[in-house]
């Protein structure tokens, strides 16, 4: 099994994210993560999917995705060809006694505090999959209480751009009445 | 500005700016708007008496004449009944589209009355699927639909229909363009590919063609015939594929997979070169995957790219449809063999022989009575090949595949991925609207006529004289066929009883058909050619058969190729072949 990253454009349309959560559960594809958000189009929204596969089903993967109509793009985000970002919200028990020992843990993983009662102190942290696990493991100590984790999003380095990608799009012309033979 | 109309007399106007000339359909509360201006409208519109129905004959229509067929129904129970025939055309590639009705959209998720989430319960097989609750998005979801259901691999499409969207008025504007960005069908194939299929195959020694439905979807029989041909090796039909290349060619070898010859399933087997056209490695057809045509290499050319890789490796993948991908294989091909002549000749001697040695037969029953295989061989020789066969799913379905002789493509329907029971009388009923001057015989089994028999009353009451032979075997005789080979004989559940109730006579006469009835080999000829005499009315012929027969050959599930039996504990004698 290893993991690979897929940035999927997609339409921003009612029904997209069950499309692709379906099609992963119905032909048994393992899914880490999915995470989904705008982009710079509004019409346009970008899903990051970290999935485990075979490396000999991970072209099954992305040519099934493929086929949904509302799937634009898809693009592997290799390691170290992209930036790629989790971000974790965590709350651990905290007092007076061991806050020295806290801030020295978010000074090395540039974690900051962004609420605090009087026993606990909630954080947040981005970064990739390993700096966060190491963070996490880091804090274990504390006593975590409460984990709110997103899915991995991540973006290629350079200049280009997946969207630029899609934008030559083709108009198919209709047929004004009987039914057209589009296959020949 | 187009013309304002309801949502309804624009569902219906698009309707017939998509070219739909019939659609089979019945009413109810949330698609009731759209049944009035159906009234007025060019369309025919068939009646059915069960969703169900509908949709198989939309199937059917679709499959006998290539262009995509349409039916329609209410919310709730109206749309759940079209699930069945919507994974089975989704499963065959057939192009449909089929509408529904929504309950209005402030009441959807409200659990109202006859609602039913139909787009969510059909996303995994329909091919896409829409629910439209704006009037001015109906044209275009229509015009979509259709071409994505006609266009690259064929598919279903479900368009749902709040009901207030067809009540509301709304201008009509039919798209003049559709853009589809992520929807882009991959028509012409890679000239690459095209090289490297051709240089493979003149370096093979035993190649096969391993033909499926793809060939029949593309309308590539005339290039299949050519290409073969010019090759001068063993060609192989799957199931969804017979017909696409004649039965009487010297070069076929019939069908290949759990039922198929003993020459075809063989031909795969020993191959070193599968030039695979449309077909997609189906377990019925590989068996045991990993002892499939061990020594082949594979060219797989298919118009969807998933299905390359899905099943088998491929080592030279032609994404492209099949009509344009074997018409620029030829040449490519010939360029090859100027180079250096083909020598295919050992390895056509030795699958002759096979061919020669292990042909399709049956046994004829001991008692005398009467043998199914027998009544289909002479349903076919009477009939002929440029008429339709239809059939249901079980061992009827099989023989039907074995034993009418199909020349032509679109002259054999059935469900071959799915294996709907009770495809048959639907599907026929579609096929005979499509093609109403060729003759159309649903072979049948009783167990499948009893689920979707009801039809013939909308074939009785509209013109639509099919004829259906039920091979009454008064059990479910593929079940019965797997007690008798995997349970010792322990008949759980299979028999129907079926020759002492229902009297299928009485049945097709109180459906407005003419029954009929042979249980005598020497009645068969004459019982066919009367059935083939009516055309103006639904024929029914119950063909009580011979409970005990068996399809042979047969692989049996999850096991290999290699291990094919020709009769029970009855494998070929391999050690006197040479291949």
């Amino acid at each position: 099994m290893s993991k690979h990253t897929l940035a999927v454009l997609v339409e921003n349309s009612p029904g997209v994210l069950a499309r692709v959560a379906g099609l992963f559960s119905r032909r048994a594809y393992n899914i880490d993560s999915l995470a989904v958000g705008p982009t710079e189009n509004p019409a346009i929204s970008r899903m990051t999917i970290v999935i485990n596969v075979e490396s000999h089903s991970l072209e099954q993967v992305i040519r099934q995705l493929d086929k949904l109509v509302n799937v634009i793009h898809i693009a592997e985000l290799k390691p170290e060809e992209s930036v790629q970002a989790e971000l974790i919200l965590v709350k651990i028990s905290a007092t007076s006694k061991n806050r020295f020992d806290v801030d020295a843990v978010l000074e090395t993983y540039d974690a900051v505090i962004v609420d605090e009662s009087s026993e606990t102190l909630t954080i947040e942290a981005t970064g990739d999959g390993a700096k966060i696990s190491d963070l996490l493991n880091a804090l274990e100590r504390f006593g975590i209480r409460e984990l709110a984790q997103s899915g991995l999003v991540g973006i290629e380095r350079g200049s280009r751009s997946l969207a630029e990608r899609t934008l030559s799009v083709q108009s198919i012309p209709t047929a004004e009445s009987g039914q057209a033979d589009y296959q020949n | 500005m187009g013309k304002k109309m309801s949502g309804a007399s624009s569902l219906v106007q698009s309707l017939e700016s998509a070219g739909v000339d019939v659609m089979f359909g019945i009413p109810g509360g949330a698609i009731l708007p759209a049944y009035d201006p159906i009234f007025d409208s060019s369309i025919r519109h068939i009646l059915v008496r069960h969703e169900q129905g509908a949709g198989h004959a939309a199937t059917g229509y679709a499959q006998v004449t290539g262009r995509v067929g349409v039916c329609i129904a209410t919310s709730g129970p109206g749309a759940t009944n079209l699930v069945t025939p919507l994974a089975d055309a989704a499963m065959d590639s057939v192009p449909m589209v089929a509408i529904t009705g929504q309950v209005p959209s402030n009441a959807i998720g409200t659990d109202a009355f006859q609602e039913a989430d139909i787009r969510g319960i059909t996303m995994p097989f329909t091919k896409h699927n829409y629910l439209v609750t704006d009037p001015d998005q109906i044209p275009r979801a229509i015009a979509e639909a259709f071409y994505i259901a006609s266009s690259g691999r064929p598919g279903p499409v479900l368009v749902d229909i709040a009901k207030d969207a067809l009540q509301k008025e709304t201008d009509f504007n039919w798209p003049k363009e559709l853009s589809l960005p992520g929807y882009r069908p991959q028509l012409e194939p890679v000239n690459q590919s095209i090289l490297d299929a051709a240089a493979l195959i003149a370096q093979s020694s035993k190649p096969v063609l391993y033909v499926g439905g793809g060939a029949i979807k593309a309308n590539a029989s005339k290039e299949l015939l050519q290409l073969a041909e010019l090759l001068g090796v063993p060609v192989v039909t799957t199931l969804m594929a017979r017909g696409a290349f004649p039965d009487s060619h010297p070069l076929h070898y019939g069908m290949p997979g759990m039922h198929g010859t003993v020459g075809a399933v063989t031909a795969l087997q020993k191959s070193d070169l599968l030039i695979t056209l449309g077909a997609r490695f189906d377990d019925r057809v590989t068996g045991k995957l990993s002892t499939f045509a061990v020594n082949a290499k594979v060219i797989h050319a298919d118009i969807d790219p998933a299905e390359i890789g899905k099943n088998r490796f491929a080592d030279v993948p032609v994404v492209g449809d099949l009509k344009r991908t074997i018409a620029a294989l030829i040449p490519a091909v010939k360029a090859e063999f100027a180079k250096k002549a083909p020598d295919y000749s050992a390895w056509n001697a030795s699958m002759n022989k096979l061919r020669e040695t292990y042909p399709l037969g049956y046994d004829l029953p001991k008692d005398g009575s009467l043998s199914p295989q027998y009544v289909i061989e002479r349903l076919s020789a009477l009939t002929g090949p440029e008429a339709i066969y239809v059939a249901g799913v079980g061992q009827h379905q099989m023989w039907a595949s074995q034993f009418v002789k199909y020349e032509n493509p679109r002259t054999w329907l059935n469900s071959g991925g799915l294996g709907t029971m009770g495809y048959a009388v639907p599907a026929a009923m579609g096929a005979k609207v499509g093609a109403p001057d060729t003759p159309v015989w649903a072979i049948d089994g009783d167990g499948c006529f009893q689920m979707t028999n009801q039809e013939l009353v909308t074939c009785a009451l509209n013109n639509i004289p099919i004829k259906v032979a039920i091979i009454n075997n008064e059990s479910l005789g593929m079940v019965r066929q797997w007690q008798t080979l995997f349970y010792e004989g322990r008949y759980s559940n299979t028999n129907l009883e079926s020759k002492r109730v229902p009297d299928f006579v009485k049945l097709a006469d109180a459906m407005g058909c003419i029954g009929l009835t042979c249980d005598r080999p020497e009645d068969v000829d004459s019982i066919i050619k009367k059935a083939n005499s009516i055309n103006d009315q639904p024929v029914v012929v119950d063909f009580r058969v011979f409970k005990d027969a068996m399809v042979w050959p047969m692989v049996a599930a999850g096991t290999s190729n290699d291990d094919i039996m020709i009769a029970r504990e009855m494998a070929p004698d391999w050690d006197s072949q040479e291949l």
